[in-house]
């Protein structure tokens, strides 16, 4: 069975097979999802795709092509049809840049941080004071707002504190990285545990003596950058009409405004990610997480890398935390619990530690899970509650099942399980991480 | 003139004494072994020498210049480079990675050429495996370069070591037990290398070794170690017919009824 399997996916993938495949699920995503803008299996026959063109032995030329045509213009196209899948690659972007960036200290440095997530709050909090009212409600107790408090910068510093974001982020890095240098192991997990708290609960706490957070409320609301000028947009906008079927609004458009901002974050920490693994700094790292004592012998400065490698963790998490205080326009210390921290720390080893195409895979997989695969399913199942069906021979109603069985409510559940089997059955990951193979002069002999 | 001098070196832990007061010098050129029974405090003054471990007392002077207080890394930016007694390759990186990993103080690319590929990156990587793979054939290492370095028998295993080692090119090479588990044709040609390491690119090599064989096959100078403390020191000849050395490896009473 095994070896017919692996036969069929040789022929598959060889030939003109591999583009006829990618184009054919292309097309019938596209088509299926277009047609049933709220079906599951059509958006997940479309997120399979990039997968294929990934994966499948295709001309690189073709591959861009196809990956392009994917990204610019039917994800969008669709998105306005049903702007909830925006939302979904918007947040599939935010946490595969947070993998990335926790990859490079866990999967590549070998520095386990619990308190990842603290990274990504600083970011969200640096432009949700400055890109709100908060610098003009220091003085005023949270909640009790005076009504004519204004913004404090124009939402055109949005651009400034996206890298703002970015250095402030790898500086805490470095502030966490410094205490930390001495320890390995657990020890260091427990440290970045505690780092993170402690910069939740300051974010809760930090309403008195000055109303820096607004505490426990949370800030809002949080300026957005502007859309591109109207003459770029109503070109756009009446060549969509017809394809969407309305007059897409600001609203939607915000949504692929943000969609598209969110990729090019994120290809530009893909970029950063795999450049950096390949070279010194990244063979450093390497070395430092695979033994220690041999690394620094090797005159490896332990120090100055392991700075680098927090500093550089952070720094991605920083970036995407301003830009998701901008899509929300709002920020609270609820997002920045210890369970996200696990969450992305789940999306990390479910794809490959070390891997950088594996955590991404691994971030859209438990992103589509949890709040799409497990919404859907709770959907499914209250329609069944509220219907008179009957489960056979046992002669349960459904209507009696009791709420507490709700699957959106197993978000933590499913990091558990994640977490657990892949531990025991594949601790590489489902991409695990290779070495670059090197055309070596000796190897042509 | 001697590359390396140590003056009173003491390193203790806690309450044990581990090196004692060792004064020894290497020359350059030469090939040294520190010999000793197990436990004799070789390695920890190996550590000691390599900044892994600070001494509490005594000087280390190479080339002219103190190596007390300064980091694993920059004694080896110094140009002394080891291999461990255990062998410690990083194994889940290729073969060719662990030697460019060795080569890690002399790349002078910063992170700014990585991300924008510079073209002085470009022309520094291909240096650099240019480099690392004329040193694995130097070590006898051939079509490896993209293995796993965990997944090479046990000698090819000891070979990237010593490979891994000259990448940072040392003037002086620190080997610690480098022939340990090797078979004697593995050992022989071991020998071979180290000779070849010496005459032809002129570094400086300080050996642990059990194996006799070894010692009195290649050694100019031989220091013995017993508890801590340096007991003889002299040519191979000279060690041999040592009545102390020959007490501390066979005890005393084996020692005096051979005579």
């Amino acid at each position: 069975m095994k070896t017919f399997f692996s036969e069929l996916f040789k022929k598959a993938n060889s030939g003109f097979w591999p583009i006829f495949i990618t184009l054919g699920l292309l097309i019938a995503g596209t088509i299926s999802v277009y047609q049933n803008p709220r079906s599951l299996s059509a958006f997940l026959t479309l997120m399979l795709c990039p997968l294929l063109v990934y994966f499948m032995k295709i001309n690189m030329k073709v591959k861009v092509f196809i990956g392009l045509l994917l990204i610019v213009v039917i994800l969008p196209v669709l998105g306005i049809r049903n702007i909830f899948y925006l939302e979904v690659i918007f947040q599939m972007a935010v946490f595969a840049a947070l993998a990335l960036g926790l990859n490079i200290v866990i999967g590549m440095a070998g520095l386990l941080d619990l308190g990842y997530v603290a990274f990504y709050a600083v970011g969200a909090y640096t432009w949700a004071i400055f890109g709100s009212k908060q610098l003009s409600l220091l003085h005023s107790i949270p909640g009790a707002a005076p009504a004519g408090a204004e913004f404090a910068l124009s939402p055109n510093y949005f651009w400034l504190f996206l890298f703002l974001g970015v250095g402030l982020a790898a500086l805490a890095g470095i502030l966490l990285g410094l205490p930390v240098l001495r320890l390995r192991g657990d020890y260091l997990a427990i440290v970045t545990l505690g780092f993170g708290e402690v910069i939740r609960v300051l974010a809760l706490n930090l309403d008195k003596p000055i109303n820096l957070t607004n505490g426990p409320q949370g800030i809002t609301p949080i300026q957005r950058p502007p859309l591109p000028p109207e003459f770029i947009l109503a070109p756009i906008r009446s060549l969509l009409t017809p394809i969407v079927g309305h007059v897409p609004t600001d609203a939607e458009f915000y949504n692929v405004f943000f969609y598209f901002l969110a990729l090019i974050v994120i290809m530009i920490a893909i970029l950063v990610a795999t450049r950096l693994e390949d070279s010194r700094i990244g063979r450093a790292w390497t070395a430092i997480r695979e033994d220690e004592t041999a690394a620094i012998a090797m005159g490896i400065p332990l120090v100055k890398m392991k700075l680098a490698a927090f500093a550089a963790g952070a720094s991605f998490a920083g970036g995407m935390g301003v830009l998701y205080a901008a899509n929300r326009t709002f920020v609270s210390p609820e997002t920045f619990s210890f369970l996200q921290s696990i969450g992305v720390l789940t999306m990390v080893i479910l794809g490959g530690l070390g891997s950088i195409p594996g955590v991404i895979f691994g971030a859209s997989a438990v992103v589509i899970l949890n709040i799409q695969v497990l919404q859907n399913f709770s959907l499914y199942l209250s329609e069944l509650r509220q219907s008179d069906a009957v489960i056979p021979i046992i002669n349960f109603a459904w209507k009696d099942l009791s709420n507490q069985l709700d699957p959106a409510k197993y978000q933590k559940l499913v990091f558990g399980i994640i977490l657990v089997v892949m531990m025991i059955f594949r601790p590489s990951g489902l991409i695990p991480a290779e070495r670059r193979k090197r055309e070596l002069v000796e190897d042509k002999e | 003139m001697s590359l390396l001098q140590t003056t009173n070196v003491v390193k203790r832990f806690g309450g044990l004494v581990a090196v004692n007061k060792m004064t020894f010098s290497v020359d350059e050129g030469h090939i040294v072994s520190i010999i000793g029974p197990n436990g004799a405090g070789k390695t920890t003054f190996f550590n000691s020498l390599t900044g892994i471990y600070r001494p509490e007392e005594g000087e280390i002077m190479f080339k002219d210049h103190s190596l007390i207080g300064l980091r694993p890394d920059q004694v080896s930016a110094r140009g002394i480079s080891r291999t461990f007694q255990n062998i410690r390759l990083f194994g889940s990186m290729s073969v060719i990675e662990n030697i460019l990993v060795g080569m890690h103080i002399r790349l002078k690319q910063n992170a700014l050429d990585a991300l924008f590929r510079s073209k002085k990156f470009h022309a520094e990587e291909k240096e650099a495996e240019q480099k690392a793979s004329d040193l694995m054939e130097y070590v006898g290492l051939k079509n490896v370069g993209n293995e796993l370095a965990r997944n090479l028998p046990y000698g090819g295993q000891r070979r990237i070591e010593i490979a891994r080692a000259l990448a940072a090119k040392p003037t002086l090479l620190l080997l610690d037990e480098p022939t340990a588990g090797m078979n004697p044709n593995e050992t022989e040609d071991a020998i071979k290398l180290f000779r070849r390491i010496r005459d032809e690119k002129g570094i400086t090599i300080l050996l642990i070794e059990h194996d006799m064989r070894v010692v009195m096959g290649i050694s100019e100078h031989i220091t013995v170690m017993d508890y801590g403390e340096k007991i003889a020191e002299g040519s191979p000849q000279e060690i041999r017919k040592d009545q102390r050395v020959i007490e501390a490896y066979l005890g005393r009473e084996a020692a005096s009824s051979k005579d």
